[in-house]
Formats: structure tokens, sequence, C-alpha cells
């Protein structure tokens, strides 16, 4: 259920929405900090369902000691010329269906014009084809196809391939099929928007476990080609401002007494 | 996965697997099954009707197999039937499935009088509660959620006659209820609980004191080795709350989790002003030291300031002994 901050509902008719996909690495969750942070949104409103583990923590965002106390939940709105959605705590995995119909309808509720979102995918799953090329790929919904289909075609970006069912036999009636494994709820959104003709592209990369980090930069400057969120002049991290909520991404530093 | 010492690990990723979720469909409808059995059974077999009918509720596991055992006659809860709190309510709506968190509350507790609701969850602000507050006669018990999952078996075991969460209120001042929770709630019950609890007081006017304890290892600081010193208390608060916290504010990149989180986020959407106090401690069982930090977050709570500090001016040190060499 979508609560906004303020008495007045904000209005998403014909805004472009970005979400995360809780997905291997948080490599979306990253980019969609990146996102928040460098345009510095502010909070719009929160996403308060049963299908997320609770987490609270402070601003996630604070650029001084006076923003520090303020309190976020696990899933927030921020509004520019954009909405992203951000979501900072896994989904039961039981209430993972539920979850995907709860977005579904408070995306088509809300009237955004698309939706984009981002996730990733285990590297060490890739088939042959998949290892071709960068680990960038995208998949669009045929409602989506219509609209942004020949724009992401000229930036020369690769559509996720389908797998086969049987890798490695030759089965003329097994159809090749869409898998995003380590994807999260990606498939299933996916497989939901086209059945809803939602329009929606997932935007994706192929990493692994460990640090991620440079895999969000690399995620996000993608879907800076086709958005354009921030001036694309600039070069590398530098356009993108880091948020304070990744201080000690691996824990503490070593206790100076142990020597 | 193996590890450098060559032990092998499952590999654990926070990504649902695809194909988990055509499994789950299944596991759904054979637990459905499963219970539509279990309930056949206790109705059709009165002598077993009452370890039957708490099985359901102390075998929540979500895995189909364990499940099954249950389904096939053999009906011995994992728990011992003797470690099941006495008045843990048998409702046969209950099943494994739905993990349902049950509320009841005895006659009597008015609870539309509560303006300041007092939760302490884990050990040491539960214990912090039990000793400093509670020792007093002036305190009944109002009512108790009782809770099934698989984490409150371990607890049922060890404190038989107490359940997972007990409400309390003070015969002299019945604006103000504590809620001591001694027990394990999941995370998929944490919403719920925190929504049933909620829903039974009147919003307007209702403030609310979290305490809660975490492992000092989970606190993230640049400089935390070298200057801090444990226990310390951290605390976080809603925006409708107006209150000075007598000590900092929790800090990037710390979060809470649990019921706090739980409750806090309830809070914020529907603007009751709340305070959630976390204390950061070494100790892995109860202690005094630790309990003793949490007075702080007492001198803070609104209009029953005074009131409280008269119960926290006695220790209660010997009661204190007996409590920990348990």
């Amino acid at each position: 259920m979508f609560i906004p901050v303020e008495a007045t509902p904000p209005s998403f008719k014909d805004f472009t929405l970005i979400l995360p996909a809780i997905a291997v690495g948080n490599v979306a969750q990253l980019a969609v900090d990146l996102i928040v942070s460098t345009l510095c949104m502010r909070r719009v409103g929160f996403l308060h369902t049963d299908c997320l583990v609770p987490m609270v923590g402070p601003s996630p965002y604070a650029t001084s000691a006076k923003t520090a106390g303020e309190l976020h939940t696990t899933a927030e709105d921020a509004e520019k010329k954009l909405a992203v959605l951000q979501i900072r705590s896994p989904i039961i995995h039981s209430r993972s269906r539920k979850f995907r119909k709860v977005l579904v309808s408070w995306i088509k509720a809300s009237g955004f014009a698309q939706t984009v979102v981002l996730s990733s995918s285990h590297a060490y799953q890739r088939d042959d084809q998949q290892l071709k090329g960068t680990p960038l790929r995208y998949l669009v919904t045929p409602a989506m196809q219509k609209t942004s289909g020949t724009a992401l075609t000229e930036l020369g970006w690769m559509e996720m391939e389908k797998v086969s069912a049987f890798p490695g036999l030759v089965d003329t009636n097994a159809e090749p099929r869409l898998s995003v494994p380590g994807g999260g709820i990606t498939k299933g959104l996916f497989t939901d928007s086209c059945q809803e003709e939602l329009c929606l592209a997932v935007v994706l990369v192929f990493c692994s476990e460990g640090d991620n980090v440079p895999d969000a930069f690399t995620l996000v400057n993608h879907l800076n080609d086709w958005l354009l969120l921030v001036d694309n002049d600039k070069r590398g991290p530098q356009k993108w401002k880091v948020p304070s909520s990744w201080t000690l991404l691996f824990g503490n530093s070593h206790p100076p007494s142990i020597f | 996965m193996a590890t450098f010492f060559g032990e092998i690990l499952s590999v654990h990723s926070r990504a649902v697997e695809e194909d988990e979720e055509d499994e789950n469909e299944e596991d759904e409808d054979i637990l459905e099954e499963l219970d539509q059995k279990r309930l056949a059974c206790r109705y059709s077999d009165n002598g077993l009707a009452g370890a039957s009918m708490m099985s359901p509720k102390l075998s929540l596991s979500k895995s189909a197999s364990v499940d099954a055992l249950f389904a096939g006659g053999l009906m011995w809860p994992r728990c011992p039937v003797w470690a099941i709190p006495h008045w843990a309510p048998v409702d046969p709506s209950c099943t494994v499935q739905h993990m349902e968190v049950h509320l009841e509350w005895y006659p009597s507790s008015n609870l539309m009088q509560c303006t300041n609701l007092i939760i302490a969850v884990g050990s040491n602000a539960a214990s912090f509660l039990s000793v400093y507050v509670l020792t007093s006669e002036s305190w009944e018990a109002v009512g108790h959620a009782s809770l099934c999952n698989a984490g409150n078996q371990n607890i049922c075991g060890q404190t038989s006659t107490e359940p997972a969460c007990v409400f309390y209120r003070n015969k002299d001042i019945p604006a103000v209820i504590i809620c001591k929770i001694s027990g394990y709630i999941e995370e998929d019950q944490q919403f719920q609980w925190t929504e049933k609890v909620f829903g039974c007081f009147q919003q307007n006017g209702l403030s609310v004191t979290v305490l809660s304890d975490s492992p000092v290892a989970e606190y993230k600081n640049v400089d935390f080795a070298s200057s801090s010193s444990t226990p310390f208390l951290l605390c976080l608060q809603t925006n409708s709350s107006t209150i000075n916290p007598p000590c900092p504010l929790l800090e990037q990149p710390n979060i809470f989790t649990g019921i706090p989180a739980a409750v806090l986020s309830h809070c914020q959407v529907n603007q009751i002003p709340t305070v959630a106090y976390q204390c950061y401690s070494d100790a892995i069982s109860p202690d005094s030291v630790t309990m003793e930090t949490y007075k702080l977050a007492f001198t803070s709570v609104g209009d029953i300031k005074s009131f409280l500090r008269r119960f926290l001016r006695r220790p209660y040190v010997r009661f204190i002994n007996v409590f920990l060499s348990r």
C-alpha cells in the first residue's frame, strides 16, 4: 500500500518509474541509490507492505548531521523528472507473488508512462551465447516494444537471450525459455507485466556476489545512455554521487588494539 | 562452496531462484492438503486431541517433509506437550501455513485508556523490565500474544509458564501499558503482529517507546573499536516524535530490524510519536550492566517520567541475582 508523506498524494501520471529487483549482489538497489543520491530526489511516500522484511534506519542520503536522524523505512519513492522506488529489504519468500501483484496494481493505478526494472543475474549461469559481448541485457514487454523498442535497438543494446530448455540436447519440440537465474522477482514481474500489458523494460547485468559497486556503476551508466538522467559529458563514477549509507559496506575496520 | 578449511557450505543468495516459485506452488498445495488431513485427524481422535491440536502450531517448518510426519499419524510435536503454555488458545483455523499471531485480552483490560505503550524486545530489554519495573505489585497482566513459529519451540522448552509476549498494565496509572516480548517472532509475523497490536489501541494521543538489544558485533562505525565502550544506547525516532532523546541517534549505515523496525515503520506511516532505543552489548546473556543502560531511555518518556523514575530508584538487586542464576 502506497502511503504518501504529505497530505496531498503526488501524481505520477505519465512519469517514468525506476525500481530495483532484489537480485544477486544487490546491484539494482545500489544503482537506484546512485540515482536518488545524484538527483537529490525527495521522499514522497512509503510502500507499506507485509511482503518485505521490516527494516528502518537513518536517512541513507544524509549529507549533514541535521538530516542524519531522519527515519527511512523499507521502500520509498522520490520524485523529480521521474519516480524511483527503492526497496531496502528482502522480499519474504512466500509472499513474492503477492508483492508482484501489489507492484503491478500500484503501477497501473498510478498511471506511470513506463517502468524500468533494474536487475542482475548470476554470471556463472550464462550459456555460450550470453558469454559473448557486454554483460548488460534488456527485456521489453510488447507494449514497451511499440514505444521504445526502436530506441533501444539504435543504442545497440542486446536483448536477453532465451536459453534452451535442455542445454546440450537437440529437441525440436522444446521451445527456448526466458531464464533470469538469481534475478528474484524479475522474471515473474516481467511475465505479469506482459499479461497486464504494462509498458515495462528490464535492464540487467550479469554479475557474481562480491563487491558489486562496480556493477552498480556499470548498470546505472548503461541506463543513463537511454534515459539521460545526468549529463553524459562527465566520465566515469564522478558524475554519480555515492550516498553516505555506502560507508563500511564490508564492516568495521580492524581494531587497532589487536596489534 | 568449499571454505578455506574445506567445509562444504550451501551458497546463500539474497535473490530467490526463479525456479523455486513453481516448486512453491506445489508445496502450497501439498501443505494445504496436509492441513486438511490434520484437521480431520483432530476431530476424529478425541484421545489425541490435545496433542494433535497443538502440533500444527508447533511444527512451523516451511518444509513439507517435516510436516508430512504429522500428517502420517505421528502427532507428537517437536516441542513436548508439557512445554506448551497452558493458555495458548487452540484455534482450528491456525494452520502451519498461516503462522497466525493470536492476541488475547483479559477481561477489564480496557486498552482505550492507554496513551503510553512501552515495548521491550530481546533478552536484555525484557529482563530490564522484569527486574526494574514489573517486580512491583502494581502491575497486572492484561493480555498476551500467542505465536506459532519454529523459533518459539526452544523458548517453549525453556520457559514453560510464560508466553512469548505479555502485556502488563499499571493498576495506578492505566495509561501505561508494557509489552514484554521474550519469545521469537518470525520475519513474516512481525508486520502482522504490529498491525494486530496497534489495531487494539487508540491511535490518537498514543506515544510509543521501544527497547531492544543487539550484539555489538553488528554495530558499524569508523572509529568504533578505539573510542566506544559497551554497552551503549542509540535511538531512532519517527518524524512525529518531538522529544529530545537522551542518547545519540543511530547513524548510517546501522539499521534496526525485527519488531523495533516493524513498530517504527507502522508508527512512521501512521504518524504515531515513537522512539526506539537499541542497546549494543557484548554480553550474550542478560546482565545487570547492560540492563542499567536502559535507565537512560526512561528519562524521556514524556509525562510518565516521574512515575517511571519512582520505579527505577529501586534496583531490586536480590531479584537480579536470582534471575541471573537461572
